[in-house]
């Protein structure tokens, strides 16, 4: 028998330890684990460094206080241009950042999944990546053209978070919507990789809705699956759903103004995810 | 031409779809609304085979056909550096060089405000052509220099050498005033072309380095066909006359 790696949210976020690094996975506000990302906020964990191609997964941790160190190339709401929670807390200075180009973050994960110090890339040259972030070194071309390109040291990470739409209860898992985002190099370059999705299907089922280069991961690269319907909410999982564009507005007008923030977390944060999702519900109900 | 009759809108529209003339099956990316129409206009009219994206995973013709499939992970690691691509993206600041800013206003450590991030700006100037839009065309924008590098202007890839310059091509600047590039002996942004109605002293007051206008033209007006694909097809509810109020 295959091992059954099904758990819950709680469990796997119970894994973590203060002063982690975790990697999230999905894009901006697309297929964020944000279920994931909540169990977070219900745990005592503290001093994250994150690193993701941020979105509101970046502005709940802030919100919460879990951060010390984000590691991105954007933070943005897709639709809303700017997280409110991620701008207020870089112009007080209460986080630290290693902002990189969006192609330096890939690499920077390529290297960490492939085992290797460092990746080669043009991207950052002559740009203020390089001044905001002291450390990061060039590489000279030992081949007659002689290129000198910036050397993207590796992103190890501690814990991957990823949602996906469907997985077996064995961690092999499927996207059905039409971009994987990095959620495979977010699991490869991880210690513990744990993957929430809309729903836990048998091995024989994955390949009923989508084509198999659909199934992103296999089971080396997972050792837990979280069912977790809706669980990208308030971002778009699709084809199961798109952005809650309304719910998504409200979080960004009460993370805007520190005066209504309690007012959302009170409702929504403070309960378990089933308390968030009937909280959603009759959110878009108050609507019609 | 059909006169004085077109919007300052609609002028940029075309002075956007302008820019892609000549790229053949090159991938544009254009950010923002009069970009996307820009670009969709050139691809209607001179310029076919351009490729275009739904601006999420999909290649889409201007039939809206789906033709190809371009995840964010294949743009970066493999669109991009490749190179055969030309980005029209926007600007919080920009300077005499070409350098720009989307990442953060002020200490990069302590920004007064933080914006974006610099996103692919670092990774696309020294890849591919470049170019920005810039909507409301003030000294807030075109400043004597940008508070952090995102888009890798003249006088730092130059610093930089070879690697950096290699494919660097900062190509134009449009904005509600006019269009701008870089091809003067040292690299400094260049008035090519004001829009009707705009005169250079307005487009020197706008801006907080000098500008080299020598020479400078009247962009063009829509021609009667633009218009109607303008109007009638790419943007019935004028959402451009909002970006660019006339």
């Amino acid at each position: 028998m295959r091992t059954d790696k099904t758990a819950t949210a709680d469990e796997v976020v119970a894994e973590l330890a203060d002063g982690m690094t975790i990697g999230i996975g999905g894009w901006g506000s697309r297929r964020k684990p944000m279920a994931l990302v909540r169990a977070i906020l219900r745990s005592p964990v503290r001093d994250l460094t994150v690193v993701s191609y941020g979105g509101p997964d970046v502005g709940l941790l802030v919100a919460a206080g879990k951060v010390r160190r984000v590691v991105f190339g954007f933070v943005t709401l897709d639709t809303i241009p700017y997280d409110p929670w991620f701008g207020r807390a870089r112009q007080e200075g209460s986080i630290e950042v290693t902002e990189y180009d969006e192609g330096m973050f890939a690499a920077a994960l390529s290297a960490a999944a492939q085992r290797l110090p460092f990746l080669p890339t043009r991207a950052g040259l002559g740009s203020d990546v390089l001044r905001v972030n002291p450390r990061l070194r060039t590489v000279r071309s030992p081949y007659a053209d002689g290129e000198e390109l910036v050397a993207v040291p590796a992103q190890r990470l501690d814990v991957a978070f990823v949602h996906l739409n469907r997985a077996d209860p064995h961690g092999n898992a499927q996207y059905l919507g039409p971009d994987p985002y990095f959620d495979d190099l977010f699991c490869l370059a991880a210690t513990r990789r744990f993957v929430s999705v809309e729903k836990v299907v048998d091995t024989a089922t994955l390949t009923e809705e989508g084509p198999v280069q659909s199934l992103l991961l296999n089971r080396s690269t997972v050792d837990a699956v979280v069912e977790s319907p809706h669980g990208a909410h308030f971002t778009t999982a699709v084809p199961d759903y798109g952005r809650d564009e309304r719910f998504q507005r409200h979080y960004a007008e009460c993370a805007k103004d520190p005066g209504r923030w309690p007012e959302f977390a009170d409702r929504f944060l403070a309960g378990d995810e089933k308390a968030y999702q009937h909280e959603v519900t009759r959110f878009t109900e108050e609507s019609r | 031409m059909s006169g004085g009759e077109a919007s300052r809108a609609e002028v940029a529209v075309v002075a956007v779809a302008e820019l892609f003339r000549g790229d053949g099956d090159t991938l544009v990316s254009p950010m923002g609304l009069i970009p996307s129409l820009g670009a969709k206009l050139a691809r209607l009219t001179f310029a076919p085979d351009l490729l275009l994206s739904d601006g999420e995973a999909l290649l889409v013709t201007a039939d809206g056909e789906v033709e190809g499939w371009q995840p964010f992970r294949k743009m970066l690691e493999l669109i991009v550096p490749h190179g055969r691509r030309h980005v029209l993206m926007g600007a919080n600041q920009i300077d005499r060089y070409g350098n720009q800013n989307i990442s953060a206003i002020g200490d990069h450590a302590k920004p007064a405000k933080q914006l974006l991030g610099v996103r692919g700006a670092p990774g696309n100037t020294v890849n591919h052509r470049t170019s920005y839009w810039v909507p409301r065309h003030s000294r807030r924008v075109f400043v004597e220099s940008v508070d952090v590098v995102s888009g890798v202007g003249y006088d730092n890839a130059a610093k930089v050498g070879y690697s950096a310059r290699r494919f660097h091509d900062v190509y134009r600047v449009v904005t509600n005033l006019g269009v701008f590039d870089f091809a003067t002996p040292d690299n400094r942004m260049r008035l090519l072309s004001a829009h009707p109605g705009v005169t250079v002293e307005q487009i020197r007051d706008a801006t907080s380095f000098d500008v080299d206008t020598e020479g400078a033209g009247t962009s063009r007006e829509p021609t009667a066909d633009e218009l109607r694909l303008i109007r009638e097809v790419l943007d019935p509810e004028a959402l451009r006359e909002k970006e660019v109020p006339s």
